[in-house]
């Protein structure tokens, strides 16, 4: 079984939900990835701090 | 020369004294009350609580850099407020109580022309039987991370929990300890991150994660949940959060208000009035938020504490607090200036002030019990509040009584949140959110109350980064280091 399908068997509750498979995982702590992400984020943030103060 | 006293020196009475007296200069006065020694950034202490950052990176003591600053710092605790003065003296003080100084418990009386209150939330352990120790202090039951030294103990006991769970099985309950919490976020963070670390420490398989909450639904956070656009579709908190519960194997009990916590059990109602018990070897329940209970008192010395606080303790600012519906609620219900409307010049800031109802949809169950998020007030907005007083109570100094007041509601104003899954440079995550503006406003954006172009969530290791990286520099900011004017709140 592929390792993200485990937990859906888990529980009624969990089999109801979405769980990420191996590569938007992979995603998630791929360095390269994240630090695109970092600057993207970055400048969402700081468009809603400016808009806020 | 006129004296502002700020009572509180957490994240919004700090960011009010330290602004107001940059402003001021030496010509004013500006008092700080509060009775802890240090300065504490709170949200590092789930760190602590998993024994990733020390009880010393996340405090610092207040009195150099109040020296530093020339802010007049008194460790000492608020008792009550005379805002018209007492027989024979119309000059308003407030009275207060050394916790420090050589001075522990003696009393004094402080006269000032302004007055901010920013004394945060009392942590009212004892609203819940068995949550407090009957004195208003956490009980033997659970641990808790809303101040250092109760992240340092968290930490202690986690670790007995993980060396236990290497040869058998124990249950981790994390969640809100009452019906009318708020700060799920903390909760969040802290469940994830026992759940990274227990993987870390190869004892994950023993482990059983169980979240319990007031929410109706997950990812809620008090802040009736937010929609985002993700691949093309405007998407409910709530599918987010299910799937990073389910993903991480944590069940939830949601919609509940714990009634009594008794050694290694909770007791619980539930929205559709049914009872349940969950058992537990290590519990983090997040108490309800009251006000801290500070007294107020007229001329004549009569009580008049009910006109200046609501009746959770937090003070009454220019909200419409009018008892409504929730379907009459309104963006402009929010205040806007956090001035009292009895005494003008009297603010509250941050936590202290008191919202005019919840933001989420309220929900009681068949028995009548309120089961409910209380409206959450993050670090960004208590920050942003604490500045805008600042400036209002300058203008008022320097400009007289009629000077221009600042305006910033909560309704206009957006929040950036990062919320830690788990801590590590290569391995570490966190849902970076942004949410705009924090009190949905369904009249201009009708359907979700957002706007969704501002609005938006994503949970990663750049979302760990941002948020470590924010550690330092609200420490930074927080020890008026060069530059810390620049660094937003
Ligand atoms: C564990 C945890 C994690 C969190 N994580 C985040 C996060 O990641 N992001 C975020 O935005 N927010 C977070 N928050 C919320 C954030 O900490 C609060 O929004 C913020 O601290 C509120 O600021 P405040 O100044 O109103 O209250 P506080 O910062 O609590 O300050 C209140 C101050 O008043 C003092 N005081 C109390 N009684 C008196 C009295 N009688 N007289 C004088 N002074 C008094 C207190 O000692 C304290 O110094 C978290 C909260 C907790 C508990």
């Amino acid at each position: 079984m592929k390792e993200e399908e485990v937990n859906f068997g888990k529980s009624d509750k969990f089999n109801l939900t979405m769980i990420p498979g191996k590569f938007a995982r992979f995603l998630r702590t791929c360095v390269i990835w994240q630090f695109i992400r970092f600057l993207i984020i970055n400048v969402k943030m700081i468009i809603v701090v400016g808009k806020s103060h | 020369m006129a004296r502002l006293i700020v009572m509180g020196g957490g994240v919004a009475g700090h960011t009010t004294a330290t602004f107001a007296k940059k402003w001021l200069g030496n010509d004013h006065e500006v008092v700080v009350v509060t009775p802890n020694a240090n300065w504490n950034w709170i949200p590092s202490n789930i760190w602590v609580g998993v024994g990733q950052m020390k009880k010393e990176d996340v405090v610092f003591p207040l009195a150099p850099v109040y020296k530093k600053a020339g802010i007049d710092y008194r460790q000492a605790k608020a008792v009550s407020i005379h805002p018209e003065g007492k027989e024979g003296s119309d000059k308003q003080f407030i009275t207060i109580e050394y916790t420090g100084q050589g001075k522990e418990g003696q009393t004094e009386e402080l006269e000032y022309d302004y007055l901010v209150n920013a004394t945060g939330p009392k942590l009212n352990f004892d609203a819940t039987p068995g949550l407090g120790d009957g004195n208003g202090q956490i009980g033997a039951n659970t641990v808790s991370v809303c101040t250092a030294d109760h992240a340092v103990h968290a930490n202690s006991e986690l670790r007995r929990i993980f060396e236990k769970a290497k040869t058998e099985k124990q249950k981790i309950l994390v969640g809100t300890g009452h019906g009318m919490c708020t700060c799920q976020g903390a909760a969040f963070e802290y469940i994830f991150n026992i759940e990274h670390e227990a993987r870390k420490a190869g004892v994950r398989d023993n482990l059983e994660f169980k979240w319990i909450s007031n929410e109706a639904f997950l990812g809620d956070f008090g802040m009736g949940g937010l929609h985002m656009k993700v691949g093309g579709y405007v998407v409910s908190s709530k599918l987010f959060a299910e799937s990073l519960y389910a993903e991480r194997g944590v069940d939830w009990i949601l919609g509940a208000h714990v009634n009594k916590v008794e050694e290694g059990k909770v007791h619980y109602e539930q929205l559709d009035g049914t009872m349940g018990e969950e058992e537990f070897d290590f519990a983090m329940l997040i108490p309800p938020f009251a006000g801290v209970g500070l007294k107020a008192y007229a001329k004549d010395g009569s009580d008049i504490t009910d006109t200046i606080f609501a009746a959770n303790g937090f003070m009454k600012v220019d909200a419409d607090y009018t008892p409504k519906p929730y379907e009459e609620w309104k963006a402009s219900d929010w205040p806007r200036k956090y001035q009292n409307p009895t005494y003008s010049n009297m603010f509250a800031a941050g936590i202290a002030f008191a919202p005019p109802h919840l933001i989420s949809k309220p929900a009681k169950s068949p028995n009548g019990t309120p089961i409910n998020p209380t409206p959450p007030r993050t670090g960004m907005p208590s920050g942003i509040i604490g500045k805008a007083v600042a400036h209002s109570v300058c203008d008022m100094i320097k400009n007289g009584e009629n000077a221009h007041i600042h305006e910033i509601s909560m309704a206009e104003m957006g929040a950036a949140c990062v919320a830690s899954a788990g801590k590590g440079v290569f391995d570490g995550t966190a849902a970076a959110m942004t949410v705009y503006p924090v009190v949905p406003d369904f009249e201009k954006y009708p359907g979700t109350g957002r706007d969704t172009d501002y609005t938006f969530g994503e949970i990663g290791l750049a979302g760990h980064w941002i948020k470590h990286i924010l550690h330092y520099l609200f420490i930074y900011k927080a020890k008026l280091k060069p530059g810390w004017t620049l660094i937003p709140e």
